[in-house]
């Protein structure tokens, strides 16, 4: 049996998770490498957009930021942030989108903003860039993140970006929220998945060598677990050959 | 004449207090106007940069802002941008103001302020506690009856200072690569630095006029500096060196690190001239290591219609 890491496991649950998608937003780091193994494997006409205002990328190497140059050449189109925003993201076109964030509740909201007090922070984290956008306007969204229990929170310190807010079916229409909002959260553990009734977040898949028990210790609200809780397939050779050799040769995000 | 020095440009157009945009996301950042600002000694600037990335972080560091606008504070794809925290959480060197948006509502801020629009109309801020945070994120209610709306005030910096491949004596400046928000920005702005890689003819421009960005009807200064985005790029001409941004993320957790440095490569150093100088002198190899090799656009045919 080939052996992986649990970072190579997630990027491989999130890949899969893309197949029969057509246009995926993209952000920096592992959702970036899913997005390209994804294009090489379950989604080959998987579009990658950039919120650098790039559309169709093909990098030629692992980008450093979502404003690597790399994503440039040999790209579809390079349009201007306006474009991006309006005419991509709000005009409807983007099927899913991958965020991540320092914390996220029992209803897929997120916290990129800061730890404590808005106005005197203990730690301030970057902000939202386009990802309250995102969240509100990419038909699907997918998460990816470490789980810890200090990320997977009973309560927020800021919302940036909208999840299933407090849970009420049909709080997100009513809103005027035109996507449907997170589907899915895949971590280096253990994947989740959120009930239609709740809003809630749910345990519904577990990779291979991890128990329950691990799952719910690092997750600070009582931990719903599906009837049908699957364990994840584990990688394959080709995906970790396209991961190693190709994607992220230097093992900057995989190791 | 619009061509001069970047000292005489940053001498002319960047006044204390003054709201400054130097725009470029993730490419094109100017990093040698910002330099000549810190060692002009530029004092209460309110700083607006959609990703206040390392030149923002060194600005800041260097004590020339009073108040930063922007939308994603980080250096990207790397990590925090330490001095800004220092200044936003324990006021070292001085205390910074924040207002805070997303992209989207910056993208929208500059549109507004080209426009010249009161604000500009956008469908985010959802359920998010933004809102809350920055009181001139507002919602107002669509007269055609489709309920709340969220808007952003216009941005009108009183300077902008933009990086691009090239432009003409006059300031017609062409740009490819991420476009990022230069053209809203400029438009935005009540006076326009152009920094370039190269100065080329007018027919050059005039040769692919679908290239040109900015046209020099908006631009007071042009400035030719070539390497003037390093340690980001300027697609086609080099890349981004990730050292340095690595570097800085080491340097700039230390308070006394940063101030060696900015002391050492800002005001040890007369002009962009020097600093290059410098640069080379501690990597011979530098340019190469960073040179991008060529991928060319196959030309177009716009025709002859006489």
């Amino acid at each position: 049996m080939t052996t992986y890491t649990p970072s190579e496991m997630m990027i491989v649950a999130s890949a899969r998770a893309l197949a029969r998608q057509r246009v995926v937003f993209v952000g920096v780091g592992l959702p970036n490498i899913a997005c390209n193994l994804a294009r090489r494997t379950v989604a080959p006409e998987l579009e990658l957009v950039y919120e650098s205002g790039v559309f169709g990328a093909r990098p030629a190497r692992l980008p450093l930021s979502i404003g690597d140059p790399t994503l440039v050449s040999g790209a579809t189109l390079v349009c201007p942030m306006a474009d991006l925003f309006m005419n991509y993201l709000q005009g409807g076109r983007i099927d899913v989108a991958f965020l991540g964030g320092a914390q996220i509740d029992r209803f897929g909201n997120i916290n990129t903003t800061v730890i404590g007090d808005y106005a005197r922070p203990k730690v301030r984290l970057p902000g939202s860039g386009g990802a309250c956008e995102i969240a509100i306007h990419a038909k699907e969204i997918f998460m990816i993140m470490r789980l810890k229990r200090r990320a997977f929170v009973e309560k927020l310190d800021f919302v940036t970006s909208a999840g299933h807010l407090s849970g009420t079916p049909g709080e997100r229409k009513a809103l005027g929220i035109p996507g449907s909002g997170p589907q899915l959260v895949v971590t280096d553990k253990a994947i989740f998945r959120f009930a239609d009734d709740t809003g809630e977040m749910f345990l519904s898949s577990i990779h291979p060598g991890v128990t329950v028990d691990e799952v719910r210790a690092e997750v600070s609200w009582p931990l719903n677990v599906a009837g049908d809780l699957v364990e994840t397939e584990p990688p394959t050779a080709e995906e970790l050959r396209l991961i190693r050799e190709e994607l992220d040769p230097a093992g900057v995000y995989c190791k | 004449m619009k061509i001069t020095t970047m000292r005489d440009a940053i001498a002319r157009h960047v006044r204390d207090g003054d709201t400054l945009a130097i725009e470029g996301f993730t490419a094109f950042i100017c990093f040698a106007a910002a330099h000549e600002i810190i060692r002009q000694g530029r004092r209460d600037l309110t700083l607006c940069r959609m990703t206040p990335d390392l030149i923002y972080d060194q600005m800041i560091a260097a004590g020339c802002a009073r108040k930063l606008v922007f939308s994603y504070l980080g250096n990207p794809g790397v990590g925090s941008l330490y001095c800004i925290r220092r200044a936003v959480e324990k006021g070292i060197p001085r205390p910074l103001e924040l207002e805070e948006y997303s992209h989207f509502g910056m993208v929208g801020r500059y549109m507004a302020g080209a426009a010249r629009l009161p604000f500009f109309p956008l469908r985010s801020y959802l359920g998010a506690d933004q809102p809350q945070a920055n009181p001139r994120i507002q919602f107002v209610e669509s007269p055609y009856g489709d309920g709340p709306i969220a808007v952003v005030p216009p941005l009108n910096p009183d300077v902008a200072i933009i990086h691009a491949q090239r432009a003409d004596a006059e300031g017609n400046t062409q740009l490819w690569g991420l476009l990022g928000v230069q053209k809203e920005a400029t438009f935005a702005s009540e006076r326009v630095i152009v920094v370039v890689e190269e100065i080329v003819d007018s027919e050059i421009i005039r040769s692919d006029p679908n290239r040109t960005v900015i046209p020099g009807l908006l631009v007071h200064s042009v400035v030719h500096e070539p390497y003037a985005a390093y340690p980001s790029y300027a697609q086609g001409y080099y890349d981004r060196d990730n050292l340095f941004y690595l570097e800085w993320d080491r340097i700039s957790q230390d308070e006394a690190a940063t101030q060696a440095w900015l002391e050492e490569w800002v005001f040890g150093v007369e002009d962009r001239a020097g600093y290059l100088a410098k640069l080379q002198a501690q990597e011979p190899g530098i340019w190469q290591r960073l040179a991008p090799g060529q991928a060319l656009s196959q030309p177009v045919n716009y025709g002859i219609y006489q």
